[in-house]
């Protein structure tokens, strides 16, 4: 298992149109136009659909609390896949960041727990530099390993230093205190009497502004900083670009006098910073406590979102915001809310279904998207709500369908996943 | 393969040997560091298992065993099916269901469930090998989703099907007739419990997946492409229908891992069905380093780790989740210790050929000056 999991199917598909831009070929304000286009098409849902819950300022701050982890845990995959080390170990990271966080939130204030935090993913990137960028084990195999280990470490320090403490138990610390949160006084009430007018458009945009003047978390506010300080640092000073040419062609990069081992082992350092402070959101802001299990897949959920928004900050968010989502669409309105969605699907299905028909003459895949459509919008028609269990796997199902829309228009960093040994270059 | 070469079995041995001494020393570290007592521990977990443990820890090996050759199928053609965990959920549901109906009798009914169970794991790997061949999603990726799919879908389908259990709150299956029921073997004196009759199961399925891997034309492609796309690709190996198949054939053997449980202790499959074991099973597989004999051994490590570990609580007064500790070290220490080994093997590998070669070549002169 020297080279990392096999390419079929994952080569970029030439485009018929030469001259096109990247990320989906958008400029930025075709971007804003999609945004308010996304908010018109869900205040349409809303009012066929009467879910009211569905962008409500309440449900949009849940979608917050939930995307900063999953946010957090893809820029520390951004870092080091960017560097050319694939981190299927986020999850891991997080976890150690989730244990860290309990544990010196509870004995020094929830600032030190952020501290922590860090501390403890960053202790999960070191073992997965050392095994991936020292000693060239498969990133994949090490990130594997590290989140087994991981998950085992967390279960028996706390047991072993949890259990001890007043309202602490084998798998849970005590309550930890709480970090501050920000609202704008004035803007968060009148945005608030304007989105319960339930006024088409007008209120569901009114309820999108309040969710990011309302009960903000100071953590939240970091982690937009953290992003423009990566994008910054990547994409604008010598630093980034070193690190990324170290991601697409280490051997250029060391001709060139880059240290490229170095550069790997502090980009999965800072991965796994970045990660285990996702982590400690979740442990200090989502639940005031630690518990284990607690990170329940976002490391791998936070990878994706990396992957969906094509290895760059921007497309990252937009991932995690879709994610965030549709996690706490499925968590507050539950059923009902996820209900809604079905009917956007089936919409969304057979509009596919009529394109690659007409449009690009695949009959048998047009068909296909069709018919599943047509199922999908039968069910919505049939029944009033989606049941829990299934209703709680709307994230994961969302991500796959949307890779599998848009996964052959990405390009991940060209030696990515690869393992470097220095002078082995030919 | 072919000829026994003794470097390479001595510096095959070496690697786990290594990665075990340097487990043993990184855990007491660990240990030390946080004030548990050492020696205890290591007293405890090294004892000799009664028999009742060893009957306890061959079980466990069996379960284990099955789940790691699941993983290692995708692991020799460098795939990495990460969702064994939820192909085995799904299967061991669809197969409880099954037999729980008792449309066969006895014997028959146990078979054509490990087919049901075989069919259903491999569709829901199906599910990822779709993706990946046609849609180009790793599967790494997919595979984790579908896990976390697997456990929302199986949840919703058990609730439509369930029976209550008697006396409890859980709900599971119907359970199987008594006639299907697989009492176990007594294969280790002394013990009042006995061993899974499914270890037959483990066995057959160890012997195919060496006969089939290292013996039949599929087996050579499938590690060809593993070894190196391109020169596969270029031979005629047709990878995309290579994903699939061995996609499916991973899940279809993870399809078998909840079976053992199934016939032999739980009788039909509810919310207290054994979680986790796919994940295990990757553990093991990398340790076993997809050897049909190393997983075994890899397996009842794994096993003798997690039944010696349960009386740590009692015995030296330390929570019985070091046990994790002890497997995750091991395992980190394992895969480095494989690389460096491997490495070093390459090194001495190139200076033999190079020896070789630089003898040729003191030769040729003479020769050429012999001819003139």
């Amino acid at each position: 298992m020297s080279a990392s999991g096999l390419t079929v199917g994952t080569e970029v598909v030439p485009e018929n149109t030469p001259m096109r831009k990247r990320g989906l070929g958008l400029t930025r304000l075709q971007w804003v136009y999609v945004l308010l286009a996304g908010i018109f098409v869900v205040s349409v849902l809303r009012v066929v659909t009467g879910a009211n819950d569905i962008d409500s300022s309440g449900l949009l701050i849940a979608a917050f609390g939930l995307a900063v982890p999953i946010a957090l845990a893809g820029l520390g995959g951004l870092w080091s896949e960017r560097a050319g080390v694939v981190n299927i170990g986020l999850e891991g990271m997080m976890i150690l960041g989730t244990w860290g966080a309990g544990f010196l939130g509870y004995h020094m204030g929830p600032w030190w727990g952020l501290v922590g935090a860090v501390v403890g993913g960053v202790v999960g990137g070191f073992v997965h530099a050392v095994a991936t960028v020292t000693f060239g084990v498969d990133h994949i195999v090490s990130g594997v390993a590290l989140n087994i280990v991981a998950l085992g470490f967390a279960k028996y320090l706390s047991v072993r230093f949890f259990s001890p403490l007043p309202g602490g138990g084998p798998t849970q610390s005590p309550p930890l205190p709480e970090l501050p949160t920000v609202t704008i006084p004035g803007l968060s009430d009148a945005l608030g009497t304007l989105e319960q007018k339930h006024i088409f458009f007008v209120s569901d945009l009114a309820g999108v502004l309040r969710a990011f003047c309302t009960n903000v978390s100071v953590v939240t506010i970091l982690a937009v900083l953290l992003f423009v300080l990566t994008w910054w640092l990547l994409w604008r000073t010598a630093f980034g670009l070193r690190l990324r040419s170290v991601g697409e062609s280490p051997v250029a990069a060391e001709s060139l006098g880059v240290n490229v081992l170095r550069y790997k082992f502090v980009a999965v350092l800072i991965s796994g910073g970045l990660a285990g402070l996702g982590g400690g959101f979740l442990a200090l802001v989502a639940a005031n406590v630690f518990r284990d299990g607690q990170t329940g897949g976002r490391g791998y959920i936070g990878l994706a979102a990396m992957i969906f928004g094509n290895w760059r900050p921007g497309g990252l968010l937009a991932g995690s915001a879709l994610f965030g989502y549709t996690d706490a669409a499925q968590l507050r309105g539950g059923g009902t809310t996820v209900h809604a969605f079905l009917l956007l699907l089936a919409v969304l299905l057979i509009a596919i279904g009529v394109w690659q028909i007409v449009r690009k003459g695949r009959k048998v895949q047009g068909i296909l998207a069709i018919v599943v459509g047509a199922l999908v919008g039968t069910w919505y028609a049939l029944t009033d709500i989606v049941p829990p269990e299934l209703s709680g796997t709307t994230p994961y199902v969302t991500t796959l369908l949307v890779l599998a829309f848009a996964s052959q228009r990405l390009r991940m960093p060209a030696a990515d996943g690869q393992v470097y040994r220095k002078g082995e270059g030919h | 393969m072919s000829t026994f070469n003794p470097r390479k079995a001595l510096l095959g041995l070496a690697a786990p040997l290594l990665a075990l001494l340097v487990a043993f020393l990184v855990t007491s570290a660990i240990l030390l560091a946080l004030g548990d007592p050492v020696v205890e521990v290591w007293q405890t977990i090294l004892s000799w298992p009664r028999p009742r443990q060893l009957v306890q820890i061959v079980n466990g090996a069996t379960v284990y065993y099955l789940s790691a050759v699941a993983v290692a199928v995708g692991f020799r053609m460098n795939l990495f099916n990460i969702g064994v965990d939820g192909q085995y959920r799904v299967a061991a549901f669809a197969g409880a269901l099954f037999a729980g109906q008792a449309w066969f009798p006895g014997p028959l009914n146990v078979l054509l469930t490990l087919v049901v169970a075989m069919v259903a794991g491999g569709i829901w790997a199906g599910i990822a090998a779709y993706l990946k061949v046609k849609r180009g999603i790793s599967e790494v990726i997919s595979t984790i989703m579908l896990n976390a799919i697997a456990t929302g879908v199986v949840q919703w389908l058990l609730l439509k099907v369930a029976v209550k259990q008697p006396g409890s709150n859980t709900i599971s299956t119907p359970p199987i007739p008594e006639s299907s029921q697989l009492d176990g073997l007594a294969l280790i004196p002394g013990a009042s419990n006995k061993v899974y009759t499914l270890i037959i199961l483990a066995v057959v399925v160890g012997v195919a997946y060496w006969f089939f891997i290292g013996k039949t034309r599929f087996g050579f492609d499938l590690r060809a492409t593993g070894q190196s796309e391109t020169a596969a690709v270029a031979s005629g190996v047709k990878v995309p229908r290579m994903v699939v198949s061995t996609l499916v054939i991973s899940g279809a053997l993870a399809g078998l891992i909840g079976m053992p449980l199934l016939f032999g202790q739980d009788h039909s499959y509810g919310t207290t069905f054994q979680a986790g074991l796919g994940f295990a099973g990757i553990g093991i597989a990398l340790l076993g380093r997809n050897h049909p004999l190393g997983i075994a051994v890899a397996a009842l490590l794994w096993s003798f780790l997690d039944v010696q570990s349960n009386a740590l609580q009692i015995r030296a007064g330390v929570a019985s989740e070091v046990v994790f500790i002890i497997q995750g070290v091991i395992l980190f220490a394992v895969v480095i210790a494989y690389e460096l080994i491997r490495r070093a093997d390459v090194r001495l590998e190139q200076q033999r050929v190079a020896r070789e070669l630089a003898g040729t070549r003191s030769d040729a002169p003479s020769v050429e000056g012999a001819s003139a």
